[in-house]
This record gives C-alpha cells, sequence and structure tokens, in this order.
C-alpha cells in the first residue's frame, strides 16, 4: 500500500468523510477515492454503487480485477446526561466502536473525575450539538429525566435524521413527553420513532446492565438501517 | 478542538500501521478480499504485522492469524503482495484451522 494512500484515508475516517481505497490486485498499485470525487468509466459506476451500498469487494474491469474497500464513517453515540447508566454505556460503546460523546450541563454529573477518556461537554444540548451537529451515522439516548434537558436534544436528533434515538422513562413519562414534543411541533411519525422505554427487553436491573440493554438496542437499529424491520417499526 | 478518534479503541489496525510507519517500522497489511459460506470476519477487514511478528486487528476468528502473520515475514521481505486462500477444502486450512466451514481469500501486501 503506499504510504501516503494510507495517510489520506485514515484523515478521511478521522474527519468523518466516506472513503473507498481502490487497489489492483495485478499490480499492487492503489489509490483513495473521498465520496463526491468523479471517476471515469465502469470503474467509477462500481465505485458509486460501493458508495450507496456500503460493501467491500472485487470489481473485474476491462480484463483486471480491483477490489474495492468501502470506510463509511463510525457510528456516534451521543448520551444526554453524565448519569449512572452512561459511566457504564460509554465504555461498553467506545469497545463497540462507537464515538461517544457525553452531554449534560450539571456540571456535578458531567465532571472529568466521573468520566475519563471519553469526551465530555459540561453544556445544554443546543450549545453542544451546535459545534458537533448530528448527523444519519448517529445515535443519541437522552437519559436525563429533565424536560429541560432531554427534549430539545430529542427535537434535535429526530431533525437530524440520526439513525437511533431513544429516550429514558417509563410509559407514563414517555406519554408526556409525547404531549410536549407534539406542542413543540414534531411531527407525530418522527416521534414514534423514538425508542421509549430506552432499551431491548432484557429485564435489566443495574445501570450497568441497562447499559447493555440500549447499545444492543442502538446496535440492532444500525444493522437493520433501511431494512423492512425497521421499517415496519418506525410504521 | 480536535476531536481524533477520542473515545474510540486505539487498536484500529490501519490507525496503528500509520503510528509503526511514522516510527520507521516496517508493516505489513492483510486484507480479507473475499469471503465464501460461515467467514467470521467481513470483506474489508484488516490485520497489519510488524517485521518482529506483532500484530493489530484480524482476518478470522483467530483460526488463520498464525499463518498470515507468518507470510507476512516474506512480504517484507521481497515486497511482493500475495494472495492466501484458506478454507476447509485444502489440507493447509485443517492445519491452521479454518474450522467454521468458510473459505476467505486475503491479500497481504508491504505498506511503502
Amino acid at each position: 500500500m503506499d504510504p501516503y494512500a494510507l495517510k489520506k484515508l485514515n484523515q478521511c475516517r478521522r474527519e468523518r468523510r466516506a472513503a473507498i481505497l481502490i487497489t489492483d490486485l495485478g499490480d499492487g498499485r492503489d489509490r483513495v477515492v473521498v465520496e463526491g470525487d468523479t471517476v471515469a468509466g465502469t470503474l467509477g459506476e462500481a465505485v458509486a454503487a460501493a458508495f450507496r451500498s456500503g460493501k467491500s469487494g472485487t470489481a473485474e474491469i476491462d480484463g483486471r480485477t480491483f477490489f474495492l474497500n468501502v470506510y463509511l464513517p463510525a457510528p456516534r453515540l451521543v448520551i444526554i446526561g453524565a448519569v449512572h447508566i452512561s459511566q457504564a454505556l460509554a465504555p461498553m460503546a467506545a469497545a463497540a466502536g462507537f464515538d461517544v460523546h457525553i452531554i449534560d450541563p450539571r456540571t456535578a454529573f458531567a465532571s472529568p473525575e466521573r468520566f475519563a477518556d471519553v469526551r465530555l461537554d459540561a453544556e445544554w444540548p443546543e450549545e453542544a450539538l451546535s459545534r458537533s451537529p448530528l448527523d444519519a451515522w448517529c445515535a443519541l439516548a437522552a437519559l436525563t429525566h429533565d424536560p429541560k434537558i432531554d427534549d430539545p436534544a430529542l427535537k434535535a436528533a429526530l431533525e437530524g435524521g440520526c439513525f437511533y434515538v431513544g429516550a429514558l422513562g417509563s410509559r407514563k413519562t414517555h406519554a408526556k413527553r409525547v404531549e410536549r414534543l407534539m406542542e413543540a411541533g414534531v411531527s407525530r411519525t418522527a416521534i414514534d420513532s423514538i425508542h421509549a422505554p430506552i432499551g431491548l427487553s432484557i429485564g435489566a436491573a443495574s445501570p450497568a446492565e441497562i447499559a447493555v440493554a440500549v447499545l444492543a438496542e442502538v446496535i440492532a437499529a444500525l444493522r437493520s438501517r433501511g431494512t423492512e424491520a425497521e421499517k415496519g417499526r418506525a410504521a | 478542538m480536535p476531536q481524533i478518534a477520542q473515545g474510540r479503541p486505539s487498536n484500529d489496525p490501519l490507525m496503528v500501521a500509520e503510528e509503526w510507519m511514522k516510527a520507521g517500522k516496517d508493516v505489513a497489511i492483510a486484507t480479507v478480499v473475499e469471503t465464501w459460506g460461515s467467514a467470521p470476519r467481513p470483506v474489508g477487514s484488516h490485520l497489519v504485522i510488524d517485521a518482529e511478528g506483532r500484530f493489530e486487528g484480524s482476518v478470522s476468528g483467530g483460526c488463520v492469524e498464525g499463518a498470515v502473520v507468518a507470510e507476512a515475514a516474506d512480504v517484507l521481505a521481497d515486497g511482493k503482495p500475495r494472495m492466501l486462500e484458506f478454507g476447509v477444502a485444502d489440507e493447509t486450512a485443517w492445519e491452521v484451522g479454518l474450522s467454521c466451514g468458510g473459505r476467505i481469500k486475503v491479500y497481504v501486501e508491504r505498506l511503502g
């Protein structure tokens, strides 16, 4: 592999840009294509298809075999609330490959002592999210139980097209949340896509077990993006 | 404020390969380019290996890594990329133990 290709590829991955490493398996030459770059001819069609599907694979073009390795941005998990569940969830999600970002304006909760080795912003979600906007590669879990903090973040997550939006709280709590979000002008379809009560139903009891249930639900949503199962659930 | 891979594990094979390269080490990169059947790691997965046989990442569930690391030494020595195939159908596979029933093709190349 060309050292410049590796540097460019890693740079794209740090900047959350989709990229493909194209290797000619005949002579070993390679180059990096960033999403949006123009690639001519049949190879260009294969590149466009690979960006759409996200799947890596070989392509036979004009008697040559190319390997197209697709690198999509790492999914990001934004956690609203520097609470006990978050202390267990953050390291688990990081181990599973997520970029973790915790937001909580309450400085007593959002202290570096309680959250080492994780991106932590002790400010209101609107402020923190204006610097790191949510996108389709983001999941958001609202865990504070405080509507002042959770609601604006949930609204931003639904507007940003996050692949997963979950909110902690009982069915009763959620019913009140639904009313508030409706009043705030969020559509019923969007509200119905919120996972609440949060987490897969595994009978989780402790904060760490709830974290497992939440992470499993986030992974299930990530891996079923665009499939019938996910569409059926959201409908 | 830079947020370089923060919150993510530092054992990303391609990031490790870049660090090794910057430290002046010889590095080989192995990539799964094709799979058939129940292969444990998807196409595109990487295993990176240095000249001392240290490695990061995986191309299988641990079944063929030893064989790939051994082959990487030859790739580093002569600089020629190699295409390796592992599967239950051939004897080598039994030796290295790809017992899941799948078959994989692994491309091993030198960095630089």
